[in-house]
């Protein structure tokens, strides 16, 4: 059976036909995208014009988030910006440490448990004026039970005295950087990196959540790709036990389940031998909509926690450099490994010195391995400046930016982390594509909101949300923003013969519009109505989904 | 009130000899009840005939010691190896080749139940003073020397002995007051690491070598009569200029009541005494024979 859906517009990403206003589909496989006159040589088909005044994209590829998204959302949320949950609810943004403090309150009337932890998530205090969040504020909404809020970098969070009590840390007497004290001695209920919060995460709900997700929380991170346009997701640091993989490909072939999600096994508690190995044993299990395969090294840090690993002269505030998360015969090791069996590899590089390290890595794992198309991505690689990017191109690297972090935290970059002149040049978009690097553009959700068409307007305007440009040479098109959230992320995944583009033979993932992303202008490419998706011919509709 | 466990971190780069100290202490518990947590990228850390059983993380050791790995929390690892009642004398904790033990060392402090007992860092001899040179890791490496309470400088049988005394001139200049050892195969005695055997205090034995020792060790036993500043005393014995490698001793603080005074290397600690010691304070100190200045540890005294 061939359904053709009408469109007002349909953006094909396809340069030989770029624009469409009908698209055939059979068996979820799209047959060709042209006007009505030309699909009908396919044979009998349905018209279907539930879209004949909606725009049509390729089906949005988010190239680096984490399902751990979907769980988020059974914390409270105490960001300071808006935003929208699984279900559609836009929780507003607290502005005020008065307006956390009354949300948590609300939260905890409801919580019938006594001892159950009371927990937040995305405070950014950062947007108060700095005025700190402590112990004895938090004790206001409740001293029985234990409350902790992580901050919205992930790196710091805040807990009562109730929290510290549990975690034998209310108490004089702690040295420690990450645990600033009050006057009286005792911790101010601010905990900072995380070695000084695993301690605490048990208590407040916190412990290993990052990483993991389970089915509510798989489910409810695919709701949040249906209202944000994204058919297909990366789930970039999962450590894939084998319960794990068997739970996701049930969910994710349930039949109401409305994405694809890439997830890489991160490098972690193995061998390289093992992890390679394992990588090949999860490649063979994976499905139409879970795919399995692809490893993920974490090589440095944070910028914003000055984890990352910096080159000369180092960070701006005179903060000491980074850690390496991995040792550089360790990644050696993996590359090669990889190379040899033709496992894909995403580097985490935040740091311009952690992308150094990869790019001399590869090229030494490449001349014993040498691999046309191995397509090893650099994820974040904030930092990197020129040379970088022409090295990448010289390797077969691909990158993947991260341009919302410009938004967040381009103010603290520019002030505090690495200085005017290198916040500027953060995420170069712009330099990656004209060094013919294959580029990508994440939002890092949970870290930042998941939305694909938000991140592009991040790389086409470098907008701080103090209104600050911030790197106007490093500007893109509104086209390339949409190459890069279509056809470009997808050819980071190895998935650019399947989706990210509308045309015969690829699979009918499409996002549905109400406006315009190509005339609506990059100022306000950020608030384009999102009606759905379409995954494989089955149309999901954000309003009941 | 439990005893907290004292924990060593064994740290040091990617090949200095971590894992092999980590075994050799295994074979050489001599009834210590060891707990290990590894993190690192490598095969395991185990050698196999000193494996009994394995259930999924955990590993069951000859001797009712245990070793389980840890990912990115050891927190959740501590929780798990606490679970169960499980007896331990001695936490050792083998950190990845590019952690830094300073910030464990914070970590440790934050925990209850758990109490630093010192750092041992292995040096490769062959490699360190590159490494400490590197473009990439030259800075965790010498951070990594410097957070040490003892330095083991590892496979001095595979450079020659100018070349073995160069670097152990340069590890003096790149980490100053660190005790550090030269070692081969990373044979230390476990006294020296884990402190001495409890049941030692009731039966004065001798020291348990492991084997392929470099360095010829003495001990001195010394009685500690009167009240004093236990405090002052167990950082007089941490002076470096003592060439002291471990000390313990129980000592009658100015209160008078009896505490446990603990040295490892620059690092000391002074805490309560258990209830079943008694008797006169005594004092024993390791070190390698060559270095103890046996005079300046009396003036220590005194």
């Amino acid at each position: 059976m061939i359904t053709i859906y009408q469109a007002r517009k349909i953006v094909t990403m396809n340069p030989s036909r770029s624009l469409a206003t009908h698209v055939a589909v059979r068996d979820g496989m799209i047959l060709g995208a042209g006007d009505l006159e030309e699909l009908t040589g396919w044979g009998e088909y349905g018209l279907d014009r539930t879209f004949a005044d909606k725009f049509l994209l390729p089906g949005l590829v988010e190239g680096h988030s984490h399902v751990a998204e979907g769980v988020q959302w059974r914390f409270v949320y105490c960001g300071y910006f808006d935003r929208i949950d699984p279900d559609g609810i836009n929780w507003h943004g607290l502005k005020t440490v008065e307006d956390v403090l009354a949300r948590l309150s609300v939260v905890n009337v409801g919580l019938a448990d006594p001892k159950q932890p009371l927990t937040g998530w995305a405070l950014d205090p950062i947007y108060f004026d700095n005025r700190r969040v402590t112990r004895q504020d938090l004790d206001r909404v409740t001293a029985a039970r234990p409350i902790g809020i992580m901050h919205a970098s992930g790196h710091i969070m805040n807990v009562n005295s109730r929290a510290l009590e549990l975690a034998g840390m209310l108490r004089t007497g702690i040295d420690h950087p990450g645990i600033p004290l009050g006057g009286d001695g005792l911790p101010t209920g601010e905990i900072k990196g995380p070695d000084a919060m695993t301690p605490l995460g048990p208590h407040v709900g916190l412990d290993r959540g990052l990483l993991a997700s389970d089915e509510p929380g798989l489910r409810a991170f695919a709701r949040l790709c249906v209202r944000k346009g994204v058919t297909t997701a990366a789930d970039l640091a999962n450590l894939l036990p084998q319960p794990a993989v068997e739970m996701m490909l049930k969910v994710t072939g349930e039949d109401g389940f409305p994405a694809r999600i890439a997830s890489l096994r991160v490098a972690r508690d193995v061998s390289p031998a093992v992890l390679i190995e394992r990588a090949l044993e999860l490649r063979a299990l994976s499905s139409d909509r879970l795919r399995l395969g692809a490893v993920k090294v974490v090589v440095d840090g944070s910028i914003q926690g000055f984890s990352a690993r910096l080159l000369a002269p180092g960070y701006y505030n005179g903060a000491a450099n980074g850690l390496w998360y991995v040792a550089p015969e360790q990644l050696r090791e993996i590359f090669e490994r990889a190379l040899a069996a033709g496992v894909q590899v995403h580097s985490h590089t935040n740091g311009d010195e952690a992308t150094e390290l990869v790019l001399d890595t590869l090229e030494l794992a490449l001349r014993n391995y040498p691999s046309p198309d191995h397509r090893f991505t650099l994820q974040h690689c904030q930092l990197a400046h020129a040379a970088q990017f022409r090295r990448m191109r010289a390797l077969g690297l691909c990158v993947n930016l991260f341009p919302n972090h410009h938004f967040y935290w381009g103010d603290q970059h520019y002030a505090l982390t690495v200085g005017p002149e290198r916040a500027e040049r953060m995420n170069a978009c712009a330099t990656a594509l004209a060094s013919g690097v294959p580029l990508a553009i994440h939002s890092d959700a949970p870290v930042t909101p998941l939305g694909p068409l938000f991140t592009a307007w991040c790389a086409v305007n470098r907008q701080t949300c103090s209104g600050r440009i911030l790197g106007l040479h490093e500007r893109i098109s509104v086209d390339d923003a949409l190459r890069t959230i279509t056809l470009g992320a997808a050819y980071t995944l190895g998935l650019d013969g399947e989706v990210g583009s509308i045309e015969c033979g690829k699979r009918a993932d499409f996002a549905v519009l109400d406006d315009d992303p190509t005339e609506i202008g990059g100022a306000h490419l950020k608030d384009v109505g999102i009606w759905g998706t379409v995954l494989a011919g089955r149309i999901f509709a954000a309003a009941t989904i | 009130m439990m005893t907290a466990i004292p924990v060593t971190l064994i740290g040091g780069y990617l090949g200095a000899g971590k894992t092999t100290l980590v075994n050799s202490l295994l074979r050489n518990a001599a009834g210590r009840r060891l707990a290990v947590l590894v993190n690192e990228f490598g095969a395991l850390p185990i050698d196999a005939d000193l494996i009994e059983a394995r259930d999924d993380n955990l590993i069951s050791i000859s001797g009712g010691c245990i070793c389980c790995s840890f990912g990115s929390d050891l927190v959740a690892a501590l929780i798990e190896l606490k679970a169960g009642d499980r007896q331990i004398d001695h936490l050792l904790i083998e950190t990845s080749g590019v952690a830094l033990p300073g910030s464990i060392v914070q970590s440790i402090a934050l925990l209850p139940g758990l109490v630093m007992d010192g750092v041992v860092v292995l040096a490769d001899a062959e490699t360190v003073e590159a490494r400490a040179r590197d473009r990439y890791v030259s800075d965790t490496v010498r951070a990594q020397l410097a957070a040490a309470d003892i330095i083991l400088l590892n496979k001095i049988d595979l450079v020659s002995s100018e070349r073995a005394a160069a670097t152990l001139r340069w590890l003096c200049h790149a980490a100053p007051d660190v005790r550090i050892l030269s070692v081969q195969h990373a044979g230390v005695a476990s006294d020296i690491v884990l402190g001495r055997h409890p049941q030692t205090w009731r039966k004065d034995s001798q020291i348990g070598f492991a084997t392929h020792q470099a360095a010829d060790y003495d001990v001195v036993t010394l009685e500690v009569d009167g009240s004093r500043d236990a405090e002052g005393l167990a950082r007089a014995l941490s002076d470096p200029r003592l060439g002291l490698l471990r000390a313990k001793g129980f000592v009658r603080g100015l209160d008078g009541k009896l505490v446990t005074l603990h040295v490892v290397g620059r690092r000391f600690r002074v805490e309560p005494a258990p209830s079943w010691i008694e008797g006169p304070g005594r004092l024993v100190c390791i070190g390698v024979a060559a270095e103890m200045d046996r005079a300046a540890i009396n003036r220590s005294l005194s």
